[in-house]
């Protein structure tokens, strides 16, 4: 029994305090968090923007040009592999961009852009129409029902699948090593193979990652329970 | 008497309105006045257009072809501001259509303010009073999940009027009511219909067409086929297709 704890805990210092690994597990993770945090603002400014060109409509009721370019992204982005995706952006369409994370923040961005937009837009599509005419009726335009009437109760639709959609693109930025970045995982894969040893670097990447979406989801728990308040008054 | 000073005024002019839904032909020729103070009562079995022909007077459904005048303006003219005729027009719902984000009182408010007719103070003056007159001042802090559907339905009418409309249309607005809560609903209609406003309202309450109206219409088919005094309407129905409803209905 002694000669096992003596093992494992040889196996913990050799993953995370000689050397000072501890500190390459914190940089990854710093790098994972950038990535992500600045990947989803961007995410959902693009995913509002996509969802209200695709939902646009011409007088007669069709589809404008608008609609069609944010179909086509869509169809794009999600038709692709996100691996791809970054290997595209970083060694054809930026090619000259030697800042990997800005670059990994724009791609992670556009990809999650396309989920964003179908998200919002089934959100929006899901405030009843009624709403929509009461506020046209009443001589509002187009713009100003969509903003004080459709896009606050879209909100509370949405906030579920979008806290989803956070955490997909948490865990998709690991594979930002593709493009040389030193993210959580790549630091664990990296002292693996230093140290000849995979378990404890690579539960030791499991864990953070498990425990800093633990944390998100129970942010997003309470914001949501904060909206639904305000429909039960 | 102040009210029927204006009394020959054409307020609406529709001239052989048509509606194609796909292949649906639901308004097949229609033309009317509205003239100003009366109240036109729409009957007519479901299906007959006549909700169609009421959400068409203020473009909420578009035209196919024919004319709609308001107020002396061409409104199915393409260049027209329908946004600004819609100020003019007031329109209640069957299912309320409370903005359920918003107490009851940014609902009453959030038309005229931000269409900068009125000052928040002004606008919200007029709400408490307007809110005062259907019996629901104590309700302006509260959000439509907490009111009875007759209440919201009061709430409705209050935040047309808070437009100042030259017009009320009613799209059935007690079809959706528990039969209790339709009286209180009416009541706040025909207190408006004395107080002179035009109104246009669809709906299934024979009682109140008689009642209230100045004329009453039977659409069907997408046409109106017959148009009387409630007194004659009723008591005296020349076509068969409307004797056959009333049969049914009263």
């Amino acid at each position: 029994m002694q000669a096992w704890f003596e093992k494992v805990g040889k196996m913990f210092e050799m993953a995370f305090i000689s050397g000072d690994r501890w500190k390459l597990y914190l940089d990854g993770l710093g790098v994972t968090l950038q990535i992500a945090f600045f990947a989803a603002i961007l995410g959902m400014v693009i995913g509002t923007v996509v969802a209200l060109m695709k939902l646009s409509t011409r007088k007669n009721g069709k589809k404008t040009v608008w609609s069609y370019l944010a179909g086509a992204y869509i169809d794009i982005i999600r038709g692709t592999p996100s691996v791809l995706q970054l290997l595209i952006m970083w060694f054809i369409i930026l090619k000259s961009c030697k800042n990997g994370i800005l670059v990994a923040v724009l791609s992670f961005g556009i990809n999650s852009g396309a989920y964003v937009a179908e998200i919002v837009r089934a959100g929006i599509l899901a405030v009843d129409k009624g709403q929509t005419e009461a506020g046209r009726s009443l001589g509002l335009s187009k713009a100003k029902t969509m903003i004080y009437i459709v896009i606050p109760q879209a909100v509370k639709n949405v906030l579920p699948p979008i806290g989803n959609e956070f955490i997909v693109l948490l865990k998709e930025t690991a594979i930002a090593g593709y493009v040389s970045l030193t993210d959580l995982t790549r630091a664990a894969n990296q002292i693996s193979s230093r140290t000849y040893e995979a378990f404890m670097p690579l539960i030791g990447a499991a864990v953070i990652y498990f425990v800093i979406i633990k944390i998100l989801t129970i942010l997003l728990g309470k914001l949501e329970r904060r909206l639904r308040k305000s429909d039960n008054r | 008497m102040e009210n029927w000073r204006g009394g020959c005024v054409r307020v609406i002019i529709v001239k052989d309105l048509h509606k194609k839904f796909e292949d649906n032909h639901v308004l097949r020729g229609v033309d009317y006045h509205v003239h100003q103070g009366e109240k036109i009562v729409i009957v007519g079995p479901s299906g007959s257009g006549k909700s169609t022909f009421l959400r068409c007077l203020n473009l909420l459904e578009t035209p196919s072809s024919g004319e709609i005048w308001f107020d002396g303006q061409l409104i199915t003219d393409p260049k027209v501001d329908i946004d600004k005729v819609r100020t003019h027009m007031g329109m209640v719902f069957q299912n309320f259509n409370l903005f359920n984000n918003l107490s009851i009182m940014d609902n009453i408010i959030l038309a005229p303010t931000k269409l900068k007719l009125m000052g928040k103070e002004e606008a919200k003056e007029k709400a408490l009073t307007l809110l005062a007159r259907v019996g629901l001042k104590e309700k302006a802090d509260a959000f439509p999940s907490q009111l009875s559907g007759g209440q919201k339905q009061r709430i409705a009418i209050v935040r047309s009027l808070a437009m100042n409309p030259r017009v009320m249309l009613f799209d059935e607005p007690t079809s959706a009511l528990d039969p209790e809560m339709v009286g209180e609903v009416l009541d706040v209609m025909k207190e408006l219909a004395e107080s002179g406003m035009t109104m246009v309202v669809v709906t299934h309450e024979m009682g109140f067409a008689r009642e209230v109206g100045t004329k009453v219409l039977f659409m069907d088919e997408g046409i109106i086929m017959e148009e009387n005094t409630p007194k004659e309407f009723f008591n005296n129905p020349q076509c068969q297709r409307l004797q056959d409803f009333l049969s049914k209905v009263l």
